[in-house]
């Protein structure tokens, strides 16, 4: 027995609540924070990640106090995103009770952040998402601002960049699968698995059961993140855990 | 009252909260204050950032002495860096450290990382493995052997006295991940980030006298 793969499901947070939309739009109350987090937790989950999808200073006070009040009750680790630009912004998360930071469209403007908050509070807590489409037969480039302006930044490349800087983990999201249910991009997960020495999340279209356990066999991903399948009820994290278990995929029961 | 030991990193609530959880009368305090902690039941060291910047905070803390003074007679819990501190040195900066026990802190070797099939593991070691227990005591009461924690780390500790080891995991090499000698218990994994059986743990410390 060995490290397990990890199931981590995704919270889009706004104003402090957990909301659902399509493609950040016609956004809807999906619940408390607490209630939803510790539900997951009950039913097994690994982790929990959490992204800021509004990250507007006005929200922010309400963003920490909700990593409070759910870190007083779930005891599994919390990765915290969303419009992270500073080192003081990473360390009010850590200090509200986030595990780990992921770090996006600021660790792109200004790489060095990667190196600092590394260099700080560890590499193990600063995770680098990166957001991903493919742009010729071979190639994936990176996508900053949630998603809404291409960097012409090589996808495979920038991964192996922040890794050398200092970022302990990659959070790798496609956005062609995003929200489409077909399974993660396979291709980009692999590559950029095989060509870092830290762990990969894979991200972006899970649709059914099959689409994890490839994301961890055929991706060579640590670890899954999906949003949607969960919060709809499609199936549980215990499901999840039992689909990879039969696929021969170590879990944590 | 347990004292949760804050030299400044930051981020030591969560070890708080998860004793406050499970010992909701215990008086937990965060505290940089060396009388309070010359004066607390039980003790806990806790640290996740990087040891270079962990033993200068320490360092400019004052506290060093009150830490040293509390691993000598009473409760005392090393949570991940807290427990690197103990040893002599880590290779991370590299750092001098505490010294309370012999030994180093050494960082995964790439060398070894590789599985008999090819597959080549990642660093940090992040997530959750079993923990084997090479023998017993009063902080894995009622968690079973092989048991799984959470971990995030690059480093381990490699004691030079074997017998300080209480228990073990893989990655893939065996390597030490719990020391226990007298009155100090220390891990490497976040009992406070283990869901069940971290809070078990931490509930095994706030029950426990300090003797094995």
């Amino acid at each position: 027995m060995g490290l397990a793969k990890r199931i981590i499901p995704c919270l889009d947070i706004a104003g402090g609540r957990v909301v659902k939309g399509v493609n950040f739009v016609d956004l809807r109350d999906a619940g408390d924070p607490v209630e939803v987090a510790r539900r997951y937790d009950e039913q097994g989950a690994d982790e929990l990640a959490f992204l800021d999808i509004r990250a507007s200073v006005e929200n922010r006070g309400l963003l920490y106090g909700m990593i409070e009040a759910v870190a007083n009750e779930v005891f599994i680790p919390l990765t915290v995103g969303g419009g992270v630009n500073t080192v003081d912004d990473v360390r009010a998360l850590l200090n509200a009770g986030a595990d780990k930071v992921s770090i996006n469209t600021g660790g792109v403007s200004r790489p060095e952040l990667f190196a600092e908050a590394s260099a700080r509070f560890g590499a193990q807590c600063i995770v680098a998402a990166i957001d991903v489409k493919q742009y010729a037969p071979d190639a994936w480039q990176v996508y900053i601002h949630g998603g809404r302006t291409p960097t012409g930044i090589d996808a495979v490349q920038w991964a192996q960049e922040v890794a050398s800087l200092g970022a302990g983990e990659i959070l790798l999201t496609s956005m062609d699968r995003d929200g489409v249910r077909k399974g993660f991009d396979l291709r980009v997960t692999r590559e950029v698995s095989d060509m870092v020495s830290v762990p990969v999340i894979a991200s972006g279209g899970v649709g059914s059961l099959q689409d994890l356990v490839d994301g961890i066999v055929d991706g060579r991903a640590d670890a899954v993140l999906a949003a949607s399948v969960f919060h709809y009820g499609q199936f549980t994290i215990g499901q999840a855990k039992a689909a990879m278990r039969a696929a021969g995929i170590e879990v944590r029961s | 009252m347990i004292a949760v030991i804050d030299y400044g990193m930051g981020n030591l609530r969560s070890v708080a909260k998860a004793l406050a959880h499970v010992a909701p009368d215990a008086n937990v305090v965060v505290t940089s204050d060396a009388a309070v902690i010359r004066d607390a039941a039980r003790v806990v060291l806790p640290g996740q950032s990087a040891m270079p910047d962990t033993m200068a905070a320490l360092e400019r803390s004052g506290l060093r002495d009150a830490v040293l003074a509390c691993l000598r007679d009473r409760p005392f819990l090393g949570v991940c860096l807290g427990l690197q501190m103990l040893f002599d040195t880590s290779e991370e900066g590299p750092t001098r450290c505490l010294g309370t026990f012999a030994g180093e802190v050494r960082r995964f070797r790439e060398e070894e990382l590789v599985l008999p099939g090819g597959e080549r593991l990642k660093v940090p070691h992040m997530g959750w493995s079993p923990v084997a227990q090479a023998r017993r005591h009063p902080l894995f009461e009622g968690i079973a052997n092989g048991e799984r924690f959470y971990f995030a780390h690059s480093y381990h500790p490699v004691p030079a006295d074997p017998a300080l080891t209480v228990a073990t995991a893989s990655y893939p090499a065996p390597f030490t991940c719990a020391i226990a000698k007298a009155n100090i218990f220390a891990v490497q994994f976040h009992p406070e980030k283990s869901q069940r059986a971290g809070l078990r743990m931490l509930a095994n410390f706030v029950a426990w006298d300090g003797t094995i």
